[in-house]
């Protein structure tokens, strides 16, 4: 076999940003810790560049590497989305790194290989570049995870997400190992067309095919695999926090997509109880858990649950509608979670984060532009027109009736009335009650053009959302094209 | 025909309101504020000027959507900015517009508190609310039925009373429960239609296993928010806690919706289910017209009183409506325009004197009549019209509706009108317990009689009343068509059904 040099163009904005990861890693090290701040302003260049690289590729699917790697519309979209997250997930961190003495360059680099390892797994087309991708974004995660070293808590973040992460890992591992045992091959392509050939499916294919589910559901932190995120939320510094619920998700749920609708799209019969049941189970964790919390980001964790599984409902369709329902979905999702977390990492009082429900209390007389961008946010989130999330779930749930999923219909609208009682709870605390803490200024130029974007964004959605939902059209036609 | 867009001026007219107040109003001044009013009442009656333009430019005899705008907004899926009116919508927008320049003067010195705030919640509400009666499109519909949730919802809970958090939080989460289930009902008929445009899903008929689901979802929304009994509860808390203006809104429009919503969708859209639920709205109403009268008469509390007043003439307002005949639909047509005006009306007067005393509470009051005469004939006018007296606006549609239902069923209109007996006791003795009796509390002595502003928000109340009561054609003749084709349509496809099924039978 002659070992023909790959195309490397489909790869492009991955080589580019490895290429780039070494070279801040080098700028770095050479000029230690006080250039952090040039290092990260690069970093947010280099994601942004990736992401127009990226949304060079028109239509089409091409395929290199020998099927190990695929790029398409699906991918365009998804990769796009978690460059522009990750790029934000920078911005948010660099007041908060100098203002608790952690700003070292490592920060930015590392989410850079994350992200890295993100785009790879937008785009794995076997079950080998789908683990490389995974564990690449996963040992950079756990790093920043555990990035405040010196502190108990996020020293207790980084392990716990490094021991269920690997966990997880591992169980995914043993599926795809299953799955090539039964099925002969580890490329989506050839397991895709095994089974549109009327293959029979045997109960090792299914076993598999399950373990997969599930180490995937750890990663977007699906119940019941939900255990570790509110507390690595919790732990983890802000804007880790802030990083790990947009742009790993992202990720996670194209992998998720890509694996139930390509190599196992026609065992639907199998996996459909499957993500029924995890959906479900998420909507109902993600909003009745959350009513008791008293921490914000522990809140913001379990809303998270709740949100993927609102995502989870439009693939339970296995329908184009429904794919098109979660990235929509899950482009709004990034927006308002950005959004959210910009507000968190706004609450400081005399220099100190405040990270209470409490603490908000009062903040529209203290604060009233900050009070009312989080006000957006969270109406949004209980997906209240007409703000974005509500056409999030309008189109999840389209899915879901065409496919006739009355029961996960009905659920999760129910569900998402417990959840605006919570997101309504903090409107309440910051409209209703009286300030407790006068909450400093927001003095940071960048968190302010964070905050103006996403809340206009998910505000003023509604005035011409066709570009992203054409985009999400294309990108699940896409996934049904082949 | 007005070749401008001028359902989307009246409609969106008040958000230019909010901006001016955003962008030229700085700082806590007296003299910000008084510009923040001013502009919020300009801008108000200017709308209101807009929508009497809606009413005069729109043409009774034409029973079809009327000023219709139509432009692409989600064209992948169907869905449309489309905007229009006809004989059941176009009186309540004016409604709407009428209402709220009134409410903006109720709170001219009752709000003191972030008046900005307040201000540019209740013009972004009044947007939401005519968008609303305007909207012919089902997603567009949704998001301004669903959108004034978050107004109202803060307007409770900022400048409410001293439950308001409860208030408020029960008024949002019972209402988005409705509503919910009324959006997957929407998505469910856009699944067979493929469409969301009103008037074309008018046209479509449904399966009639479909239909009984899909009536009852839309049930749970309207339901709600009419409100019907049982799921009332919530109208007193939000009544009592909501400032006044908030309270008169909340009666005079956000309760229409819930009727409006049965005629435009339910009805003419779901004929055999609403055929077959029929006898449980006569139920549900005539409980709700005999059992919350007799609450009312045991309330301590004036708003709470007035509240459950509200749920039982809404109690009239559906009976008619299922009656399904001209004079019962036009008759609860009319009774929602005038219980807006004199519900609105009766929490306006029951403002002028919390403003005064701040309680609400009955027994603290009494013979007001020595000290606040204009006060005594404005609030007696009010308590007439209320009760339905011959020559005020509530005589007339309650008795087109209890026409319209004695057609149909003369056990429910014999409840209907012991509803009518009860509604008279307690107004009355309300009446009676606040403005008649020995003027003996010293702090009541001590209130003075309605100041010149308050006499300018109740005069175009009287009159409208008046003009209701002593020549209703005015409005009826708007209505007449559109409930007519209504009705025709609902005949027409309940015919078609049965003869469909009819046919069925034979063929076995």
């Amino acid at each position: 076999m002659t070992a023909a040099f790959p195309d490397i163009w489909p790869a492009l904005p991955e080589i580019f940003l490895a290429l780039s990861g070494i070279a801040l890693l080098m700028l770095g090290v050479f000029r230690g810790d006080g250039f952090t701040r040039p290092v990260s302003y690069l970093a947010i260049v280099c994601m942004l560049l990736a992401a127009v690289l990226s949304m060079g590729y028109g239509a089409g699917r091409v395929v290199t590497f020998n099927g190990m790697f695929v790029m398409d519309a699906f991918g365009v979209f998804m990769k796009v989305l978690v460059l522009v997250s990750a790029a934000f997930a920078v911005i948010l961190s660099l007041g908060f790194n100098e203002r608790e003495q952690m700003a070292r360059f490592e920060f930015p680099v590392l989410m850079l290989f994350a992200t890295l390892g993100m785009l790879m797994m937008v785009s794995a087309n076997d079950f080998i570049s789908l683990y490389v991708g995974l564990e690449t974004q996963s040992l950079a995660l756990y790093v920043i995870a555990a990035f405040r070293r010196d502190h108990a808590k996020s020293s207790e973040a980084g392990l716990k997400y490094f021991v269920l992460g690997a966990l997880s890992s591992g169980m995914l591992l043993y599926g795809a190992s299953l799955v090539y045992g039964f099925a002969g091959t580890t490329s989506f392509d050839k397991v895709a067309a095994l089974f549109a050939g009327g293959a029979h499916v045997s109960t090792g294919v299914v076993i598999g095919l399950v373990f997969v589910m599930a180490g995937l559901a750890f990663k977007v932190s699906a119940a019941p695999f939900h255990m570790w995120t509110p507390d690595v939320y919790e732990g983890a510094p802000t804007p880790v926090t802030a990083f790990f619920a947009a742009a790993p998700k992202v990720a996670a749920i194209a992998l998720l997509t890509r694996v139930v609708m390509e190599p196992f799209g026609h065992l639907a019969a199998q996996w459909h109880q499957v993500l029924v049941a995890t959906a479900i189970l998420s909507m109902v964790i993600g909003s009745f858990v959350a009513i008791m919390q008293t921490n914000i980001k522990r809140l913001m964790a379990y809303s998270s649950i709740g949100h993927i599984g609102y995502a989870l409902v439009g693939l339970t369709t296995g329908t184009q509608d429904g794919v098109r329902g979660v990235l929509i979905y899950m482009a709004l999702y990034i927006a308002m979670n950005i959004g959210a977390f910009a507000v968190i990492l706004s609450m400081k009082a005399k220099g100190r984060m405040l990270e209470e429900i409490k603490d908000f209390s009062g903040l529209s007389k203290t604060n009233p532009m900050l009070a009312a961008t989080m006000a957006i946010f969270m109406f949004s989130m209980a997906g209240i027109p007409p703000m974005a999330g509500f056409f999030g779930k309008l189109y999840v749930f389209l899915a879901a009736i065409a496919a006739q999923e009355y029961t996960l219909a009905v659920v999760g609208v129910l569900t998402s009335v417990v959840g605006a009682f919570y997101y309504l709870r903090i409107i309440k605390i910051m409209y209703f009650d009286e300030p407790s803490v006068v909450v400093d200024k927001v003095d940071d130029d960048g968190m302010t053009g964070v905050l103006v974007i996403t809340s206009a964004f998910t505000l003023l959605f509604f005035v011409a959302p066709a570009p992203i939902l054409n985009g999400a059209a294309a990108a699940a036609a896409a996934l049904f094209a082949g | 025909m007005a070749s401008w867009p001028i359902l989307s001026f009246a409609t969106f007219l008040p958000l230019v309101g909010v901006a001016l107040i955003l962008l030229f109003c700085r700082g806590n001044s007296p003299d910000v504020l008084r510009n923040v009013r001013y502009i919020s009442l300009w801008t108000t009656l200017v709308n209101f000027v807009l929508t009497l333009l809606v009413w005069a430019n729109f043409d009774p005899r034409n029973p079809n959507y009327q000023m219709v705008e139509k432009a692409a907004w989600i064209p992948d899926f169907g869905i449309n900015y489309h905007m229009g009116v006809d004989g059941i919508s176009v009186l309540f927008v004016v409604l709407s517009g009428f209402l709220m320049p009134l409410c903006i003067l109720a709170s001219w010195e009752s709000v003191q508190v972030r008046v900005k705030e307040y201000m540019m919640a209740f013009l972004a509400l009044e947007t939401l609310m005519i968008g609303m009666f305007c909207a012919l499109d089902f997603v567009l519909f949704y998001m301004f039925f669903e959108g004034v949730l978050i107004p109202m919802f803060l307007i409770i809970g900022v400048w409410g009373g001293p439950r308001r958090v409860y208030a408020a939080f029960k008024f949002f989460l019972y209402t988005l429960l409705g509503s919910v289930l009324m959006l997957l009902a929407i998505l469910a008929m856009y699944y067979v239609a493929g469409t969301t445009d009103i008037p074309t899903i008018t046209a479509t008929q449904f399966p009639r296993s479909m239909q009984l689901w899909l009536w009852l979802a839309f049930f749970a929304s309207f339901a709600v928010k009419v409100p019907m009994w049982p799921v009332h509860t919530w109208l007193p808390d939000a009544h009592v806690e909501a400032p006044t203006a908030g309270s008169v809104i909340l009666a005079g429009v956000l309760l229409k919706m819930g009727g409006y919503g049965f005629l435009r969708f339910n009805i003419p859209m779901l004929p055999e289910a609403t055929e077959y639920f029929a006898p449980l709205i006569y139920t549900l109403s005539v409980v709700a017209v005999i059992y919350t009268s007799l609450v009312a008469l045991a309330q301590e509390d004036m708003k709470k009183l007035i509240a459950y007043s509200s749920v039982a003439h809404m109690g009239f307002v559906t009976i008619g409506m299922f009656a399904l005949n001209q004079q019962g639909i036009e008759g609860s047509v009319f009774q929602m325009l005038s219980h807006g005006v004199v519900s609105g009306a009766l929490f306006l007067c029951v403002g002028v004197v919390y403003d005064r005393l701040h309680t609400r509470e009955i027994a603290r009051y009494g013979g007001l009549v020595k000290n606040m005469p204009k006060y005594a004939v404005v609030f007696l006018f009010m308590t007439m019209a209320s009760v339905g007296l011959p020559g005020t606006a509530g005589f007339v549609g309650e008795f087109l509706v209890l026409l319209g239902v004695f057609r149909d069923n003369t056990w429910v209109a014999a409840l209907a009108a012991t509803g009518m007996v009860l509604g008279a006791a307690y107004a009355l003795w309300l009446y009676r317990r606040i403005v008649y009796g020995k003027l003996t509390k010293p702090d009541v002595k001590a209130m003075f009689d309605m100041t010149p502003r308050e006499i300018a928000v109740f005069l175009p109340l009287i009159a409208v009343v008046l003009w209701m009561g002593v020549y209703p054609s005015s409005f009826l003749n708007v209505t007449s068509a559109s409930v007519e084709q209504l009705i025709q349509t609902y005949q027409t496809k309940l015919a078609a059904a049965h003869a469909a099924s009819g046919v069925s039978v034979a063929e076995r």
